[in-house]
């Protein structure tokens, strides 16, 4: 019927361009605290406001602080890219609100399944950002135990395949017991996070439907940054993102993703309800990507300057900071954090400068977990081969 | 109808469809991390009917008839394997496990690898697969090269009702993923199964018959080929020994090359298009291992390179007993 088809919204011929502007209207999004930095909760917020009522005022000191931090850090990274010190750099600048205020919703024993570019989350699990950096030095393929560093997982390059992993691990939560079972100091949950684009991919829609099916305590936390490299939003759905998981059989919310508090207080109650039992959800975070997609990128062939104004004009940490001097903060503080970013992305420096390299027995060391003919032969050979040239020196 | 097999008895004639059964149980009962995962397989016992009554003991917190999505089987299978779990995942048929593909060779084979050790990704993929059962498009393929090229995984095939029974259970055990591959074709055959041990590791591949003139090879339904062959092949003085491979990777050049330096001469055998084939890699180890007791290069008798056709011209694109003599006359020919 294409009388009710409105091609309008989006000409599919030309490249849609990113439904970024105006959000600031928009009822359905779940904002605390204003663009302004005015705490200004919006109709949707209510339910959520009582969540708030558990963070003390130590806690805002900390969002604050770990914002500022991871900022200053990922500039240093990026920095150690163009210096040649890091393959790639994938900044998450602008995206740290919906990071540090969902990262804050999870308790120590549930599991972290991110995307990339959560580094924060990381942080905050325990992580020590090196080990990421790790990673992209290309000295490792993985670069931590998720175990020992908060159950934070390692990053994911095939988009969306965490899902999958995420959702049978909540599975496995079930089924061994770990959840719902009324306790929430132990009851477990998992959060997952990937991007819009990955949000297309099929593997996001089908642990969608296995973790409904299920029942999984679990959260998927979208982060619609609006670019998918140079791909806007609008090419991926051309509807909103967290409308999906009605589809699919779980509730979904949309949250202003440069709110802090909002991200925090909804993805608590999402949290909350995953380890008591009541199933999956979705959250969607209204966020922007306001650096490259990563180092190897250059956004200003395919994005509007005037979006990208719009959204600095929404900048997550200067919202936050205006917010917090509003409840009267001293400067000091402030002042205090600036300087603690900096020591940290210096001692980041100086430590990523110091990672070495792994033994070329990596190659081989830990393809199979048991005996395996084929590799052991082809790593003798190699240290005989390679073994081979200091005989000839001698 | 008792779908339970009895294993405490010494020995008994079984169907492979029963016999894997036997062995998913027993892995079943030794360890309660076991959990099936797939298509149908819960109160139909999947279409094979191999997981038949195993919900009803176990029940479905053990046997999970899954949404109808292969990437979604197996990623969460490695989600439950991080978690402690041994999922045995059933691609339904052969042909529909490439939506899995990328989970299975992106992210299973190489989840150890990426933690360094960190984890152990015990997860097994059965897949029934190749031809000789007349049915449509995508049922009747053998895709086992394109696993036994992925660095991380184990890839196995029996060809008979005792070592299924058994390589189940190894394939369970292991702590690497293993990618089973069930000849359907010898589903229903019967043949005696043999309870108290196996008698041969998972990736051993096993002289099945003496010979002394040439040495063939095949995995799956091809053992049973080849069998056949060596029988017309007696007739007309012509001894073959027979190897029947069980695992494609990795590779247990032992008795194969063992079996060369008697014969000289070595037929290797696949239903799979034989285009950069298992029986391709084969054919250059044995060539470098064995080239002065070589009289004649390795020849191969494989499926054509050309999708599965029709069923109807399904014997023309299948090895039978007389294409391997052929190649057995040519080689011998040298
Ligand atoms: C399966 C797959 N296809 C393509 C890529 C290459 N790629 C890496 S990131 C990316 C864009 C992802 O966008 P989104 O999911 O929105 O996350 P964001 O990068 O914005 O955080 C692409 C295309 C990939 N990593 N994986
Ligand atoms: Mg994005």
């Amino acid at each position: 019927m294409s009388a009710t088809r409105n091609d309008a919204t989006v000409p599919m011929t030309a490249a849609p361009t990113s439904a970024a502007f105006g959000l600031d209207g928009a009822e359905t999004c779940v904002r605390m605290i204003s663009p302004n930095g005015a705490f200004e909760p919006n109709a949707a917020a209510e339910e959520f406001l009582p969540y708030l009522d558990r963070l003390t005022e130590a806690d805002h000191r900390r969002f604050y602080r770990d914002m500022v931090v991871v900022r200053k850090f990922d500039s240093e990274a990026a920095n150690l890219q163009r210096q040649g010190q890091l393959a790639l750099w994938v900044p998450s600048h602008g995206q740290e609100a919906a990071q540090v205020g969902s990262a804050y919703a999870t308790r120590p024993q549930d599991h972290v399944f991110p995307s990339y570019r959560e580094h924060v989350v990381g942080m905050i699990r325990g992580l020590d950002l090196v080990d990421i950096l790790r990673m992209l030095r290309g000295v490792t393929l993985g670069g931590w135990v998720p175990e020992e560093h908060g159950n934070f997982h390692l990053y994911t390059l095939v988009l969306a395949s965490q899902t999958l992993h995420s959702t049978g691990y909540a599975m496995g939560m079930q089924l061994d017991g770990s959840t719902a079972t009324g306790n929430p100091q132990t009851d477990q949950a998992v959060i997952v996070y990937y991007g819009d684009g990955a949000s297309s991919q099929g593997d996001a829609n089908e642990a969608l439907v296995f973790a409904a099916s299920y029942q999984t305590p679990q959260v998927f936390f979208l982060q619609n940054n609006h670019w998918a490299i140079s791909v806007p939003v609008a090419r991926q759905s051309r509807t909103p993102l967290y409308l999906r998981a009605g589809g699919f059989g779980m509730p979904g919310t949309q949250i202003d993703g440069n709110d802090v508090l909002a991200s925090f207080a909804v993805t608590t109650k999402s949290m909350d309800d995953a380890r008591a039992g009541y199933g999956p959800s979705l959250i969607e975070a209204l966020t922007y990507r306001v650096g490259a997609h990563t180092t190897a990128d250059d956004p200003t062939k395919y994005r509007d300057p005037d979006e990208l104004a719009y959204w600095v004009a929404r900048d997550p940490i200067v919202r936050f900071r205006t917010y917090l001097q509003g409840r009267g903060i001293e400067q000091e503080f402030l002042d205090a954090v600036d300087e603690e970013a900096a020591d940290f992305a210096a001692d980041t420096r100086k430590r990523a400068l110091e990672i070495t390299g792994p033994e070329q027995s990596v190659i081989f060391d830990n393809v199979y977990a048991e005996p395996h003919p084929l590799v052991a032969e082809q790593k003798a050979w190699l240290e005989r081969y390679e073994a081979s040239f200091d005989e000839g020196k001698n | 109808m008792n779908a339970v097999v009895d294993t405490n008895v010494a020995s008994a004639s079984l169907p492979m469809t029963k016999a894997l059964n036997a062995g998913l149980r027993r892995a079943m009962f030794d360890d309660p991390k076991v959990l099936l995962m797939g298509e149908d397989i819960g109160p139909l016992g999947g279409v094979f009917r191999v997981t038949e009554g195993l919900i009803a003991e176990f029940g479905d917190k053990r046997v999970l008839d899954t949404p109808l999505a292969e990437s979604g089987i197996i990623g969460t299978a490695i989600g439950l394997a991080m978690r402690g779990f041994r999922p045995v995942c059933e691609i339904q048929f052969d042909g529909f496990v490439f939506p899995g593909f990328d989970q299975i060779t992106s992210q299973l084979a190489r989840m150890r690898n990426r933690h360094e050790g960190g984890l152990i990704m015990p997860v097994v993929i059965r897949i029934p697969y190749g031809g000789h059962i007349g049915s449509i498009e995508h049922h009747q393929e053998s895709p086992e090269a394109y696993f036994a090229h992925t660095p991380g995984l184990r890839v196995v095939s029996p060809s008979n009702p005792h070592d299924a029974y058994w390589m189940m259970q190894e394939a369970i055990k292991s702590d690497d993923p293993v990618i089973f591959f069930e000849p359907k074709s010898r589903y229903w055959p019967k043949g005696e199964v043999r309870f108290e041990q196996s008698g041969t590791p998972l990736h051993a591949s096993r002289v099945v018959r003496a010979g002394t003139d040439v040495t063939v090879v095949g995995h799956g339904a091809m053992v049973s080929v080849l069998l056949q062959a060596a029988e017309l092949a007696a007739i007309e003085g012509i001894s073959l020994e027979v190897i029947d491979l069980r695992s494609i990777s990795p590779i247990d050049y032992g008795p194969i090359l063992n079996s060369v330096q008697k014969t000289g001469h070595l037929v290797v055998t696949q239903e799979a298009p034989g285009f950069v084939s298992v029986g391709s890699e084969i054919a250059a180890t044995v060539a470098e291992r064995a080239f002065y007791t070589l009289e004649a290069p390795v020849l191969r008798v494989s499926g054509f390179d050309t999708p599965f056709p029709p069923a109807a011209v399904e014997t023309h694109f299948l090895p039978s007993p007389d294409r391997v003599l052929e190649a057995v006359d040519r080689a011998l020919a040298y």
